[in-house]
């Protein structure tokens, strides 16, 4: 592997380190929601069933966001010691939402510590709710933060470029680039969704293989409604995305579309493969789409790849990247819609196998969708690190060591991805919820009979 | 005051706070393995994880907050460090993620794991040592700039008293400074027994402390005589400092007024630090970066300090919410909430 160049496995490592990260970052955005809303419902209801949910959730989410934090700070250290000449000039220019980031971090570390530890600490429930509102606010707004450098990188502004310096700077211009509305709601919406898909996928495979009791269907239910609400936002954030491509980086949606030839009414390719002569074969052709979905006109010229010059193309397997992101990102609105139905028609049984099995796969499923639209935006910028300004090649150290920290954080993540899963499965193996109920409500759990059913 | 001197001045006070905060933990790490290996755990490991599990979070944002900042201010940082720090760096941040996540992984969820306590052990000193080498080059004489970038001189480094001064400085004082809180805390808590095992510990670490310091300094008029000189013409500020170390260990050692003697000792940092980071100037990164050189454009740097003052808004009253719910708050530290 070393004889691969500096700026390749720069990017296989900091590659690597996102997509470990993403995993975190997009529950560790995700999951207070959903822990706020489960507590809400348990305050309002008088249902402790709600307040263990949340408690259990939180639990689990502990683990999960030591992960979060600790790769988040790798990143950002990685960051100057992998591209230490991007830093140098970026640093001018989007310091500022880098800088508001750590504060939002800050505020939801110092109020995730309080949230942890005050569970029984106040007479009135609704004071430890109120406490989870700052955890939300913090995790959201770092999204909204890190997600603007990222629009940056796509959309440069705020700043001239003379003789390789940059001079009059706009650091709010920067921040508030083309790209970041869609990226930043695309992104949050998405994070929400996973984090509700993956809890939801939780209940199920309770339900399914231990039958589970009330509880477990309680929190399916509440899961699935947000999985589907969460779903729609996401389509809609996702179609604004790809209008926003359309217009500003024309080169990526080609790519991941594989529409070669400008032209009008253009269709929208599923799937399929590419010959040799990068023909499409075997694919999906739905007319006219790939206008509509660009322009919300079916007749809308669409900007080819042939546009683009030929080094500056991005690779063009990102398409199965999108199709795939995409593809996830329906199933999910389906099955939660299906499931929503089945609980709202009296005579079908929402609790079916076959129904169960499909929102069990709907949590790594929609991890996945994450991941493969981010490689989908990132490699779709390729060679670009700073569109239209630096390349990778450029940003990237000129260390020989490289090759040798690739292997250090392929051993970290390792370690930590394993170290992850086998304390969360120790968590909740040894302590199923019935149990606590009964510890933690033992009126509750005595005087309902309904744990059996 | 100009911007870039607010800006490192406001760099300089995170440092600082991460220097407190990371070194309590840090320390607590070693001591709750060394507690453990002489089997006394039982009688100080309670005491820690209460005051480290809700604020083990914090202590790392401020070491985030540092670095971005760093780079925000003074981006030219990101170009000379990232490059010539890349191992010393990866290695820290291996270390660093190894920390937090076993930290969380041993108390939410599996109890009492000697391989957890170990590398927890280890990492408190390794972190602190691998740390301090960012200091150490900013010294000078440790870099090169050739036709390839910048490189890093680890055959100087690693035969320099200097840089071995430091290391040696940044260990014993992180074992100080932890020792010393724990003392306090254990007082507030009112436990007897584990506040006279770490009252020893901080009276024992006491003199490599101030010994370190000093052979830091004579290191220091080696390394780099001109930075030595003007430590020299600041010599209050560091009799101040060792003025406070003396109240500390005195008040340590009379066993009393916990709650000053540890104050003394964040003053006793706070003069030291600020006296080191004052002579350094107007050298960041010597030769390569002063302050005015390196700094960022003058609308970054004013964006950036209006941010800060409006975050400081946002922080200081929820760090003083933290602190009053875990820190003093009687019941929460003797246990009872």
């Amino acid at each position: 592997m070393f004889e691969l160049d500096g700026a390749t496995i720069s990017r296989m490592l900091t590659s690597m380190t996102l997509l470990f990260h993403a995993i975190f970052a997009t529950v560790g955005v995700g999951v207070p929601v959903m822990v706020s809303i489960a507590e809400f419902i348990g305050i309002k209801k008088k249902d402790p069933h709600y307040t263990l949910l949340a408690r259990r959730w939180t639990r689990g989410y502990t683990i999960t966001v030591a992960v979060g934090v600790v790769t988040g700070t790798a990143i950002g250290l990685q960051l100057s010691l992998i591209w230490p000449s991007f830093m140098q000039l970026a640093g001018n220019v989007i310091a500022l939402p880098l800088f508001m980031e750590t504060f939002a971090f800050f505020f939801e570390a110092i109020f995730l510590g309080i949230y942890l530890y005050t569970w029984d600490r106040f007479k009135n429930p609704i004071y430890h709710w109120l406490l989870s509102i700052p955890v939300v606010i913090g995790g959201t707004l770092s999204a909204f933060f890190i997600t603007t450098v990222n629009s940056f990188m796509n959309q440069p502004q705020g700043f001239e470029m003379e003789n390789g310096t940059v001079t009059s700077i706009d650091p709010l211009a920067a921040m508030f680039n083309p790209a970041t509305p869609t990226k930043v709601f695309h992104v949050i919406s998405s994070s929400y969704l996973t984090s509700a898909a993956i809890l939801a996928g939780i209940a199920a495979i309770f339900i399914l293989w231990k039958k589970g009791s009330t509880y477990h269907k309680k929190a399916l239910k509440l899961t699935v409604t947000f999985t589907f609400l969460f779903a729609i936002l996401t389509a809609v954030a996702g179609d604004l995305s790809a209008k926003f491509l359309a217009e500003y980086q024309p080169e990526k949606l080609a790519a991941g579309e594989w529409h070669f030839e400008t032209e009008e009414g253009a269709d929208l390719i599923v799937f399929g493969t590419l010959n040799e002569n990068n023909e499409v074969e075997n694919a999906i052709r739905i007319p006219n789409a790939l206008s509509f979905l660009a322009y919300g006109d079916f007749n809308a010229e669409v900007e080819g790849l042939e546009e683009t010059p030929v080094d500056e193309q991005p690779p063009l397997w990102i398409h199965y990247m999108f199709d795939l992101m995409v593809s996830i990102g329906f199933y999910l609105l389906g099955i939660s819609l299906l499931f929503l139905v089945f609980w709202k028609v009296k005579k079908w049984n929402e609790n079916n196998r076959l129904l169960l099995t499909g929102i069990a796969l709907a949590g790594p499923l929609s991890m996945l969708a994450v991941e493969f639209g981010w490689v989908y935006a990132e490699v779709g910028r390729q060679p670009w690190i700073l569109r239209g300004f630096m390349t990778v090649t450029e940003g990237a150290t000129t260390s020989p060591y490289v090759g040798w920290m690739f292997l250090l954080f392929l051993a970290l993540y390792i370690v930590l991805g394993t170290g992850c899963i086998v304390v969360l499965r120790k968590m909740f193996k040894d302590n199923p919820a019935e149990l606590e109920l009964e510890r933690l409500f033992p009126q509750v759990a005595a005087t309902k009979e309904d744990d059996q059913s | 005051m100009s911007y870039e001197l607010i800006g490192i001045t406001v760099l300089w006070f995170f440092l600082y706070g991460y220097l407190i905060v990371a070194s309590i933990d840090f320390g607590a790490g070693f001591f709750a393995y060394y507690a453990r290996v002489t089997k006394k755990d039982h009688i100080i490991n309670q005491l820690i994880s209460r005051y480290l599990s809700p604020v083990w979070e914090v202590t790392n944002v401020f070491f985030v907050f540092f670095f971005v900042g760093l780079v925000g201010f003074f981006p030219d940082t990101a170009y000379y460090y990232g490059q010539s720090l890349l191992i010393p760096g990866s290695i820290a941040i291996v270390l660093l993620a190894i920390r937090g996540s076993f930290y969380a992984f041993e108390s939410y969820g599996s109890k009492d794991n000697a391989v957890y306590m170990f590398f927890y052990g280890a990492t408190g000193l390794l972190i602190p040592a691998s740390l301090s080498t960012a200091l150490t080059i900013s010294e000078g004489g440790f870099i090169e700039e050739t036709a390839n970038g910048v490189q890093l001189l680890y055959g100087e480094l690693l035969t320099s008293p200097y840089s071995w001064s430091v290391v040696f400085l940044a260990l014993v004082s992180v074992l100080y400074i932890s020792a010393m809180f724990l003392t306090y805390y254990a007082d507030r808590a009112g436990d007897k027994p584990a506040l006279e095992l770490v009252r020893k510990y901080a009276l024992f670490w006491s003199s490599p402390t101030i010994i370190a310091s000093l052979t830091t300094f004579i290191a220091l008029s080696q390394q780099n005589l001109d930075h030595f000189q003007r430590a020299l013409e600041l010599w209050w500020v560091f009799g101040i400092s060792v003025a406070f170390f003396m109240v500390a260990v005195f008040l340590i050692y009379i066993g009393r007024y916990y709650g000053l003697a540890f104050i003394a000792v964040m003053l006793q940092f706070l003069f030291a630090f600020f006296g080191y980071g004052a002579s350094h100037l107007p050298y960041i990164l010597r030769p390569y970066i002063t302050l005015t050189s390196g700094v960022t454009h003058e609308s970054m740097a004013i964006a950036l300090i209006v941010a800060f003052i409006a975050g400081l808004c946002l922080l200081i009253p929820s760090l003083i919410l933290l602190m009053r719910m875990f820190l003093f708050d009687a019941e929460y530290v003797k246990g009872k909430k």
